[in-house]
């Protein structure tokens, strides 16, 4: 090892590696990048720019006209006040969801991995097949069943799909973390008397983070972009910001204001992109701690 | 005081012991009759009425296995399924094998690692209704690659899949990779974050090299990975329903439609909910023909552990 | 500024007539408009109306899902149905407006029509799509022509092509536009612009009596009949004179193609108008409109429709009878017809504002009616239901996108589509 010519052959090597790494990733961080890349361009270019430029040209002029319009003023119907109020509406819908769907999701995830009874694995087969179900299925029997509850067209009724279609998912998650869990813990607490909920409150959930992290990043993308039931099962003054991205963007009549779509797009998606440039790598960790083992 | 009054107390702690014991079921209870009703419950309605001729809106006059007949001499719906065969193979490979390559190359010590991280996820945090118009764009041979290699003098280079029948359908896969490789990257690298490292030592110090103690050590230990991946891509492809809509919509022609897509354009644009409800149950079937197998294999592994 | 006065005169008035309305909420009733007007001059339009119901002492409350058409709209529609909370009005249009009606989810319009005459406004074509069995369920906001085929003329000069009036000097205009370096035909390859293009070349081959055999009637012989198949043949050759980029295109970036002279003619509904005018050029002008070849006189029409749902509140009651009076004004229609590039449902308009085409327009509407040469579009649902019309626009899009797709095959494919879609 110390001899110095073997070290010195060695060294080339490495780093040509080293390089062949470091270039394939920065060449694949590109690819990856290039549709945002795409739509920010866009977005502070004029409408000429864009007729006349090419995708990947910087702008002649940079101006924020797209954002402002975008934010305060583009039609989103018979409305004309941009997409800025639809960040409440969303809002309002999103929290309630995930925290109820991410909390019901733990409480099965603990019962079908620690507290197994006869059938159980059947049972959480059963809910697994959710995960599964193409959505455009149970839009009509959905439909009706929310007309009968008197919950049709509520922010309450959305909040409730969302729950239902996103509980296969998070029972799925905390029940493969919890499958990692040693045992013997529960085991233990349970031989000193801790009661079920005592022991999900006082040991299981302390030791949760990163699943839940993982949880609640997962539920809050999905239902923050979900449209077919946002546009289905809302109404006017509720609907999410994906219906007021839609109409706004999928207009196919008119001189299309690509820089005003394109910075609708980048403000709607703000939120969730947030959520992964801060949370993200308590995402890998979270998987890390267990939650994609088998 | 046990002696004296054993009734009083052994009642109530035998309540409590069966409460006790009742408990998980109960707090499983409300999720499990959810999934009854919204996930078995409709599944049984959109059955039922795959056998009427339910129109424009559901209608219950059982009329016999003629929406099936008609789907399986629909030209259409055959093409939807031969292209979600396709578009689910490659599409579940490529991102295998892309997630774990950049996996691997992300476990080296990267320096900027958080950054890169995040740049092959962010693509899972955005809705296809945004992207879409970016991916146009990008595969329209007049606006995008093709245009930027034939500006900057390449004038021989021709991309233009998006446009010709026979390959729009790899444009689709093309995106749907871009989304959702990242978050098998994410998983194999969670993956091999949890692998022993001193195995790899151990490996080392016998003189085997990188790739062979990536290929037959490290990834073998990943199995389970692997699975997880596959489940979680799968049922991206067979949801696939608004990537197709942003990027193709079906076309050109109808050579880009996926099933998912069938069943909406008949059982709501199209007023055939009869017919829209017969795909969902073969949909249902390919559903049922992937998990199943893993359920099984899966849970009965558990057990014998 | 002035018009917002207006309303606030309006308001006021009317306050005073309903014996304070405003302060008594009784009387205000609510309506939910269901539409898909998002883009700019449609949406201006949508929101004149809302402000006309205002002004009438009611409120509306707006629902618009824009995207394909309609299509998401629709989707949401039937959930809203299946929920038992419908809106007060929707924009449904053709045959659809009967299914909903014999489904019985549509209110009886006839108090409205009766009081203000709709019977002797409106052509007897257009109150047959919408009433149900004898009453109005439905009305109108316009009529469209589908069967128009707009020239960018300089790029025709430079040609040195002429004005096609049928398919034999269409070919030889398009053909000498190729050599030009110019693409012929603006299109997007999308299955509604396909079946827009191929109904007008069925038009001419079949002619009015067989059209109707074939898309109203569905005539099995007609369907397969040697005119479809010359039909089809003559569609097969405009894969020719249209750019290899369209898969996928949408309509108005094909217009735009048209007006910057890249291509030099277009097929498509008069709907085109509002891309013309919002790149500030006139209409038979700058860009010509004719009748596509070989169908002077004829009038593929489209209707663009409110169709009204029951609804239990009788104040909520009274606001969609307002509504449905108010869609059917002179101001309104002329207003609303305008940003569309239609023309008025009504046959006493003034058309003195509108351009040369509009007014062409409503002369071969008035004419093609005494002459019986007015024809339902099918490809935009105004001949046949939604399932009829869905399967023939998979053969025909299938058949536009396969080069070596057979006429003869094809037309059997559609005379086999249609009887299985009904």
């Amino acid at each position: 090892m110390r001899n110095p010519a073997l070290h010195h052959a060695k060294l080339p090597t490495v780093t040509l590696g080293r390089l062949f790494i470091y270039a394939s990733l920065i060449a694949m961080a590109a690819l990856y990048l290039m549709p945002l890349w795409v739509v920010l361009l866009t977005s502070f270019k004029t409408t000429a720019d864009i007729r006349t430029g090419n995708l990947l040209s910087l702008p002649d002029v940079w101006v924020l006209d797209g954002w402002l319009k975008a934010w305060s003023s583009a039609c989103t119907g018979v409305s004309c006040n941009g997409i800025s109020g639809y960040f409440i509406n969303s809002s309002v819908m999103v929290l309630p969801a995930v925290a109820i769907s991410t909390l019901l999701g733990a409480l099965n995830g603990y019962v079908l991995s620690m507290w197994r009874f006869k059938g159980s694995e059947l049972l959480f087969g059963l809910l697994l097949f959710g995960c599964f179900i193409p959505f455009q299925v149970i839009l009509l029997p959905m439909a009706q069943t929310l007309g009968w509850l008197g919950i049709a067209n509520t922010t309450a009724g959305l909040v409730l799909v969302h729950v239902i279609y996103g509980l296969c998912f998070t029972t799925l998650f905390f029940r493969n973390y919890y499958q990692a869990l040693p045992g013997e813990i529960i085991k233990a607490a349970r031989l000193d008397g801790a009661g079920f909920f005592t022991i999900f409150w006082r040991i299981v959930l302390p030791l949760s983070r990163p699943i839940i992290m993982v949880t609640v990043i997962w539920q809050f993308t999905a239902i923050w972009n979900d449209f077919l039931f946002g546009v289905v099962f809302s109404a006017g003054d509720n609907q999410p910001m994906t219906v007021a991205l839609n109409n706004l963007v999928n207009t196919t009549t008119g001189a299309k204001e690509y820089n005003v779509d394109m910075a609708a797009a980048v403000l709607a998606a703000l939120p969730t992109l947030l959520v992964y440039f801060v949370a993200g790598k308590y995402f890998v960790r979270g998987l890390t701690a267990g939650a994609i083992k088998g | 005081m046990l002696l004296a009054h054993p009734q009083t107390a052994s009642r109530p702690w035998r309540w409590s012991l069966s409460l006790e014991r009742a408990l998980p079921k109960l707090v499983l209870a409300p999720s499990l009759l959810l999934a009854l009703v919204c996930i078995y419950g409709y599944m049984a309605w959109t059955g039922y009425i795959s056998f009427t001729s339910s129109s424009f809106l559901p209608n219950y006059e059982f009329t016999g296995a003629g929406q099936y007949l008609r789907l399986l001499e629909n030209d259409r719906w055959l093409v939807a399924c031969k292209n979600l065969a396709l578009f689910g193979v490659l599409f579940i490979g490529i991102s295998l094998l892309l997630g774990v390559f950049i996996a691997i190359l992300l476990d080296q010590q990267i320096r900027a690692e958080g950054a890169l991280r995040t740049i092959y996820l962010y693509p899972m945090a955005i809705s296809f209704i945004v992207t879409g118009t970016a991916w146009k764009w990008i595969l329209n041979p007049s606006l995008g690659l093709e245009k930027l290699a034939h500006d900057l003098g390449w004038s021989s280079f021709t991309f233009d899949w998006l446009t010709n029948p026979d390959k729009a359908i790899y444009t689709l896969i093309i995106a749907a990779v871009w989304q959702s490789s990242g978050f098998v990257m994410a998983m194999f690298l969670a993956g091999l974050r949890g692998i022993d490292a001193s195995i790899i030592k151990a490996a080392q110090l016998d003189g085997a090299s990188k790739p062979r103690i990536y290929l037959r050590i490290v990834l073998p230990c990943l199995r389970p990975v692997f699975f997880s991946a596959i489940m979680v891509l799968s049922h991206i492809a067979i949801k696939s329903f608004d990537l197709v809509t942003a990027l193709t919509a079906g076309g050109p022609g109808y050579s880009t439609d996926l099933p998912a897509l069938f069943m909406y354009a008949h059982a709501f644009t199209r007023g055939q909910i009869g017919l829209g409800a017969a795909s969902a149950m073969m949909m249902l079937a390919g559903v049922l023909a992937i998990l199943v197998p893993y359920l099984y294999s899966e849970l009965r592994g558990k057990r014998h552990a | 500024m002035p018009k917002t006065r207006l309303n606030t005169a309006l308001r006021l008035a009317s306050a005073c007539v309903l014996g304070l309305s405003l302060a008594n909420p009784a009387h205000a009733g609510e309506v939910e408009v269901l539409h898909w007007w998002t883009a700019g001059g449609e949406a201006k339009s949508a929101a004149v109306l809302a402000d006309m119901l205002k002004a009438r002492g009611h409120s509306w409350k707006d629902f618009a899902v824009a995207g394909g058409g309609g299509e998401s709209a629709m989707t949401v529609l039937k959930t809203r149905a299946v929920a038992g909370t419908p809106p007060a009005a929707a924009q449904i249009k053709g045959l659809d407006i009967q299914e909903w009606a014999k489904l019985g989810f549509l209110t009886n319009l006839d108090s409205v029509a009766a009081a203000e005459q709709w019977d002797t406004l409106l052509p007897g074509v257009i109150t047959q799509v919408m009433k149900y069995q004898g009453h109005y369920v439905a009305v109108p906001v316009n009529v469209h022509r589908v069967n128009w085929l707009w020239i960018n003329p300089k790029a025709l000069a430079k040609a040195g092509a002429s004005v096609p009036t049928n398919w034999t000097e269409f070919v030889a205009a398009a053909e000498k536009l190729q050599a030009a370096g110019i693409i012929p035909l603006a299109h997007g390859g999308q299955p509604w612009q396909d079946a827009t293009v191929f109904e007008a070349i069925a038009l001419e081959v079949l002619g009015i009596d067989d059209y109707r055999k074939a898309f109203v009637m569905h005539d099995s012989a007609t369907l397969k009949g040697p005119k479809m198949v010359e039909a089809l043949t003559r569609f097969a050759q405009v894969r020719q004179f249209i750019d290899k980029n369209s898969a996928g295109r949408d309509w108005n970036l094909a217009t735009g193609m048209l007006l910057r002279g890249e291509a030099g003619m277009q097929i498509m509904g008069d709907w085109a108008k509002g891309e013309i005018t919002a790149a500030g050029m006139v209409p038979g002008k700058d860009i010509l409109c004719v009748a596509t070849p070989g169908t002077a006189g004829s009038f593929t029409f489209n209707i663009d429709s409110f169709a009204f749902f029951k609804l239990n509140s009788d104040d909520d009651q009274t606001a969609q009878r307002a509504l449905a009076s108010t869609i059917l004004t002179p101001e309104f229609q002329e207003v609303f017809n305008l940003n569309k590039g239609s023309i008025p449902a009504r046959l006493d308009s003034d058309m003195s504002k509108f351009d040369s085409c509009a007014q062409d327009s409503m002369a071969t509407f008035k004419s093609a009616n005494a002459e019986g040469k007015l024809v339902p579009s099918w490809s935009h649902g105004l001949a046949t239901t939604s399932q009829v019309q869905g399967a023939l626009y998979d053969v025909l899009t299938k058949f536009f996108n396969d080069k070596n797709a057979d006429p003869v095959a094809t037309a059997d494919l559609m005379a086999r589509a249609v009887r299985s879609a009904q």
